[in-house]
């Protein structure tokens, strides 16, 4: 197997009587796409917040790219190189779907109040490459030519794909993507699925979550599933499809 | 507003010509008011002030969204150390001290000289300006900390209990030690002085300011400095805005979760913007207290902040251009009421009906319901782009857009 870009173990997660996770744990290898299902409640978005730190678990330990990392605050977490989107699109509504990316590109460079108001040479340059590196991003997930719109009058579809860019600007050794696809008609999925195979190609990492299994199926190297906030399966899509627990969860099986 | 439009980014000639012209208008203006009286130059030197706060609460609240409600005790800070820093309120704090404190006492006079005892302490405008910034971003970080997990309603609360604390101490700090003179409030604090000309005009002078061979009456005077104070807040406030750090408070404005999750350390970013917006209210509050010549508390209630966070709001939230002209109208309106509506009423009734005091509560509130029913972005909101079609890019695009599809395919536009 070849090497270990997200390696998390033993997560516990309760919320009040609810024990929400139990010894959740994956091992993402470089350059996959690992795909997490499991049916609603299951606790795929939980488990995704932990890892980024919108949450903070009881226990677990944490490692990316070989260094530990503590998700105890999500800037932390997107600084030492996880980046995510979320499941009801966040985007900054005001702003133009350029400056969206921009913000991307914030935790990855420091001008501070005096280069801002002096604008010396470096912050200059420094401005100039955050635009340019945006401009190339918007155009990468293919929504270039609305680099000026504002964010929140541009199509759900490209909402979607300017999120994708957004997370992709902070330079992620892994893009966490919580459900790409809700809420995309069959064509719009053909179209996220080639994005995201073109993403993979770039060397990122990517962690999905999806409701949609026969999208996951085709499109993820490894996948984990989820039910009641445990691991009920791990492995090869193929090997998936065919795990009688999987299919009971989905299914409903006899209990 | 079509007739003048600041976009430097999309229309930079016209923006250009606009400034200039405005510019211009803003240069001749206080001659031309003047020949009404002073105290019309007088009003626009309040505005201009006001102006000053409202774009330091824009960062506050336009920017970074964080709705706060005791903008002005900034401006009670940099007012309050102007008076203690540059009036003789310093001996009367030495004399409070002296049966308490004759240590303290002692080390203020080894450290000040001798003089401090009768005559306090009088610094420089050189030193005011900076130290006021300086202070009021020091406690706007301060009153920013408690608050930071604060948002809406909640933060609302705070910082209107935290703009009545200030007041309340400025009010009541006279005693064990006389640092703000209470509710008297400090007098006699120094004009504003550059390169040895004072603002105020020197005594016997009627309030006439000699500069080389230029004679122009003070408040004149003190129009130009505040003109040049308002222009360099639009300057930083305007490059802040478009700089890593303007785009990650509209960030938390739009979505603080989101925010967090692109990589921004919100609790720093947000204690940024309490420091930056509190250090315009400092400045301000320092230039309105040499200005006046005397501070007391009573200029910074609750009304006030409301008033400056209602400059923003009518103005136009977040949009330099629209802020300033919600400062004009709000803060010059009231006074323009006061000299027009009851001379009006004088002749027409021949006696004042309405005084002009509550004419202006009125309006004020009628104004507020009627922008907010028909403009609830106010005034001068910011311009969206909502096209459903692109815009056509222009021929340059087009072709620096070609030569890169060609040499970077996988660039490739989707149609």
């Amino acid at each position: 197997m070849s090497e270990i870009i997200l390696n998390i173990a033993g997560v516990n997660k309760r919320f009040g009587g609810l024990q929400a996770l139990t010894d959740v744990g994956v091992k993402i290898a470089k350059g996959q796409i690992y795909g997490l299902i499991g049916p609603n409640g299951a606790g795929k978005t939980t488990f995704f917040n932990v890892i980024t730190g919108l949450y903070q678990p009881d226990t677990g330990t944490f490692e990316l790219d070989g260094k530990p990392y503590s998700p105890s605050a999500p800037h932390a977490v997107a600084k030492a190189g996880i980046a995510r989107t979320f499941q009801n699109i966040r985007l900054f509504g005001e702003m133009s779907a350029l400056e969206n990316v921009m913000v991307g590109r914030h935790v990855r460079t420091h001008q501070g109040v005096f280069g801002a108001i002096f604008r010396h040479k470096a912050a200059r340059q420094e401005e100039a490459a955050i635009r340019a590196r945006a401009q190339e991003l918007l155009d990468f997930v293919g929504i270039g030519q609305y680099a000026e719109r504002t964010a929140r009058f541009l199509s759900y579809g490209d909402q979607r794909r300017l999120e994708i860019a957004r997370a992709l600007a902070t330079e992620p050794k892994l893009l966490a993507l919580d459900e790409p696809a809700a809420g995309m008609n069959a064509t719009e999925k053909v179209a996220l699925r080639e994005l995201l195979v073109k993403i993979q190609r770039t060397g990122v990492t990517i962690l999905l979550i999806e409701h949609d299994v026969k999208l996951m199926m085709g499109l993820c190297d490894r996948m984990s599933v989820l039910e009641y906030g445990k691991l009920i399966a791990e492995g090869l899509p193929a090997e998936i499809q065919k795990n009688q627990a999987v299919i009971d969860a989905y299914l409903g099986g006899a209990h | 507003m079509a007739l003048l439009t600041f976009d430097t980014a999309h229309k930079p000639r016209q923006a250009y010509t606009s400034m200039a012209v405005l510019l211009a208008v803003m240069l001749v203006f206080p001659f031309v008011a003047a020949q009404f009286g002073n105290s019309w130059v007088r009003i626009l030197d309040m505005a201009l002030l006001y102006i000053m706060l409202a774009l330091g609460l824009n960062i506050v609240v336009g920017f970074a969204g964080l709705l706060d409600l005791g903008y002005i005790a900034f401006f009670a800070v940099g007012a309050y150390l102007t008076g203690l820093f540059a009036s003789p309120q310093f001996a009367a704090l030495l004399e409070s001290v002296v049966n308490y404190h004759p240590e303290l006492q002692d080390a203020i006079v080894r450290t000040f000289g001798e003089d401090v005892r009768t005559n306090g302490i009088h610094l420089s405008v050189w030193a005011i300006v900076p130290l006021a910034a300086l202070v009021a971003a020091l406690f706007g970080a301060l009153l920013g900390a408690p608050t930071l997990k604060l948002r809406g309603d909640y933060l609302a609360i705070v910082t209107l209990g935290f703009g009545e604390i200030i007041r309340i101490f400025m009010n009541n700090l006279n005693d064990p030690i006389n640092f703000t003179n209470g509710p008297q409030g400090i007098n006699l604090i120094d004009p504003i002085r550059i390169f040895g000309v004072s603002l105020a005009g020197e005594a016997g002078s009627r309030a006439t300011v000699y500069i080389g061979g230029l004679k122009l009456p003070s408040v004149n005077a003190y129009y130009f400095l505040f003109l040049l104070l308002c222009i360099v807040s639009i300057f930083v406030t305007s490059r802040l805005q478009h700089s890593r750090l303007g785009r990650a408070w509209v960030a938390i404005r739009e979505d603080e979760i989101a925010a967090k999750a692109m990589g921004i350390n919100t609790r720093n970013v947000k204690l940024l913007a309490f420091s930056m917006g509190a250090s315009f209210g400092g400045v301000a509050g320092a230039m309105f207290a040499a200005f006046q010549g005397f501070v007391s508390p009573e200029s910074f209630a609750l009304t006030e902040s409301i008033a400056v966070l209602a400059m923003v709001v009518l103005g136009g939230i977040g949009h330099i251009p629209g802020v300033v002209m919600g400062g004009v109208l709000l803060a010059a309106l009231p006074e323009v009421l006061r000299h027009v509506v009851e001379p009006a009423q004088q002749a027409l009734f021949g006696n004042v009906v309405i005084e002009a005091e509550v004419l202006r509560q009125l309006l004020y509130g009628l104004a507020m319901v009627l922008i907010m029913l028909n403009r609830p972005a106010g005034l001068w909101p910011s311009p969206r782009k909502e096209e459903t079609a692109p815009l056509p890019p222009s021929p340059r695009t087009r072709k620096k857009r070609a030569k890169h599809e060609r040499d970077h395919p996988e660039h490739r536009r989707r149609e």
